[in-house]
């Protein structure tokens, strides 16, 4: 399911299945999306933050067009508890890979993976970030 | 033939790009047929150019003729130029029928009575459009060739295009020459500049396609999002709202593609609004500032702020305005009276 932001639009909420990941996509050249984001944040539950959420940052490919600071979206995945995820849209390759990165959160998200689940998933990923 | 004309015509040479050459110099005429096949089209430009030169030579081509090259390339390159519009009153009501050898001769008559040493050529085209190239001298010096200006006029509407490159002092003397030629009372400089030459046109001729009202009850069912993906599988959360900004940018700046302009530019001459604890102009006065958005395509991309998700639709009408209103320079100033706003001024 595709959002521009939270909250979805309360009229599809009977056609909608149970939500397993919700990835944020932050574009690095606007700073607009990452205000997006901080805002639709509010409107999640806060159990999502129990390892069914993932930041998307894209547009990290292009340098000069950076319009977000690297430490807003730091900040933003420590305080969340989140993983923070970075790449490309325009590059094939990346985005395949990235597409089955998620994929495989998703599957851990939705419990299709015996003896791995979100919570841990997600602490295996931070701590790994740290160091 | 002089040194200046022969350099004068190699650099116009150099400037097409190698594939136009050979349509250039024959839809110019001045070389023959025959002349035209002794050249080797296929050589480096540098070659091509002297080769003309050579032959031009031999027809003892005079400045005026070389213009007549210079006219013809700006006609088929004219967005290379920064182009203003003009826009003619007359006094009063009388439509006297356009007759274009008087408005020439009174043209040239005006402009030669001011300044002796002007270049001046006219070049007529299909669609009523006369292109005038005038090159400016002074009264000791011949005119510089490397900086005309260029008059687009078309006969039946009261509008000038004008690329000046040259000193301001000689545009008043232009204005006054055009009045007078076309038989109009008085000429002003509409706020309204662009490359484009064909989108000025279409902005002041109303070409474009505009916004009609149509009375709309319901959206149109039958209105699709742009087809993003064909996989089923993928929900959009935000349909309605997505077709909404579709239709409020439709209603805005309607279907067919939008005039291209550079540029819009705003100047502000309003109060500065704060919060009053934080004192940052311990005077009242407006707040001078400027604010220009600039695009290779400003209207298409301002049309497509919306979808793309980085705008709120419907957009300020400081900004949808600009093709109705004919004009990318704004100047806003504070509005006097009961209600504190902004209002345009002229």
């Amino acid at each position: 399911h595709l959002a521009t932001s939270l909250p979805l639009p309360s009229e599809r909420d009977h056609l909608r299945p149970r939500i397993d990941l919700i990835a944020f996509m932050i574009d690095i050249k606007s700073k607009y999306s990452l205000k997006n984001v901080e805002a639709s944040l509010a409107h999640v539950d806060a159990s999502f933050f129990l390892g069914k959420v993932c930041f998307l940052v894209t547009g990290v490919g292009r340098v000069n067009y950076c319009s977000v600071e690297m430490n807003a979206i730091w900040k933003l995945g420590e305080v969340y508890c989140s993983p923070v995820l970075f790449c490309e849209l325009e590059l094939e390759g990346i985005r395949v890979a990235t597409a089955q990165r998620l994929l495989r959160m998703l599957q851990i998200c939705a419990g299709h993976v015996p003896g791995v689940s979100a919570l841990s998933f997600s602490s295996l990923m931070r701590s790994s970030a740290d160091e | 033939m002089d040194e200046t004309v022969a350099e004068y015509i190699r650099r116009t040479v150099l400037k097409i790009p190698r594939d136009e050459i050979k349509t250039m110099l024959q839809k110019w005429g001045f070389l023959s047929e025959t002349q035209l096949q002794t050249i080797n089209f296929h050589q480096i430009k540098e070659n091509i150019s002297q080769d003309v030169v050579q032959l031009c030579e031999e027809n003892s081509a005079n400045i005026k003729q070389a213009a007549v090259l210079d006219i013809i390339y700006n006609h088929i390159y004219p967005n290379k130029r920064m182009w203003s519009v003009y826009q003619m009153n007359k006094r009063g009501e009388e439509t006297e029928i356009f007759d274009l050898t008087d408005f020439k001769k009174k043209f040239k008559r005006r402009l030669r009575s001011a300044l002796k040493n002007v270049t001046i050529n006219f070049r007529e085209y299909e669609d009523n459009a006369i292109w005038i190239r005038i090159a400016w001298g002074t009264p000791y010096t011949k005119p510089n060739q490397y900086k005309a200006s260029y008059v687009v006029y078309h006969s039946q509407t009261p509008y000038i295009f004008i690329s000046a490159s040259m000193l301001r002092s000689n545009l008043p003397l232009l204005c006054q020459a055009l009045v007078v030629a076309s038989n109009y009372h008085d000429i002003r400089e509409m706020e309204l500049r662009s490359h484009s030459l064909n989108s000025l046109k279409d902005i002041v001729f109303k070409r474009y396609s505009q916004n009609f009202q149509t009375y709309c009850p319901r959206p149109l069912q039958e209105r699709n999002v742009a087809p993003e993906s064909a996989d089923l599988r993928i929900i959009h959360e935000n349909k309605s709202e997505k077709e909404r900004i579709q239709r409020v940018n439709q209603e805005v700046f309607g279907d067919g593609p939008q005039p291209k302009l550079e540029f819009a530019q705003y100047k502000l001459e309003t109060m500065f609004k704060s919060d009053p604890k934080i004192d940052v102009l311990d005077k009242k006065e407006p707040f001078r500032c400027l604010v220009k958005f600039s695009s290779p395509h400003l209207l298409e991309s301002l049309k497509s702020l919306a979808p793309a998700g980085l705008a709120d639709a419907p957009l300020s009408p400081l900004l949808t305005c600009i093709p109705q209103k004919a004009r990318n320079y704004f100047k806003i100033r504070e509005k006097k009276g009961l209600f504190p706003g902004s209002f345009v001024s002229p």
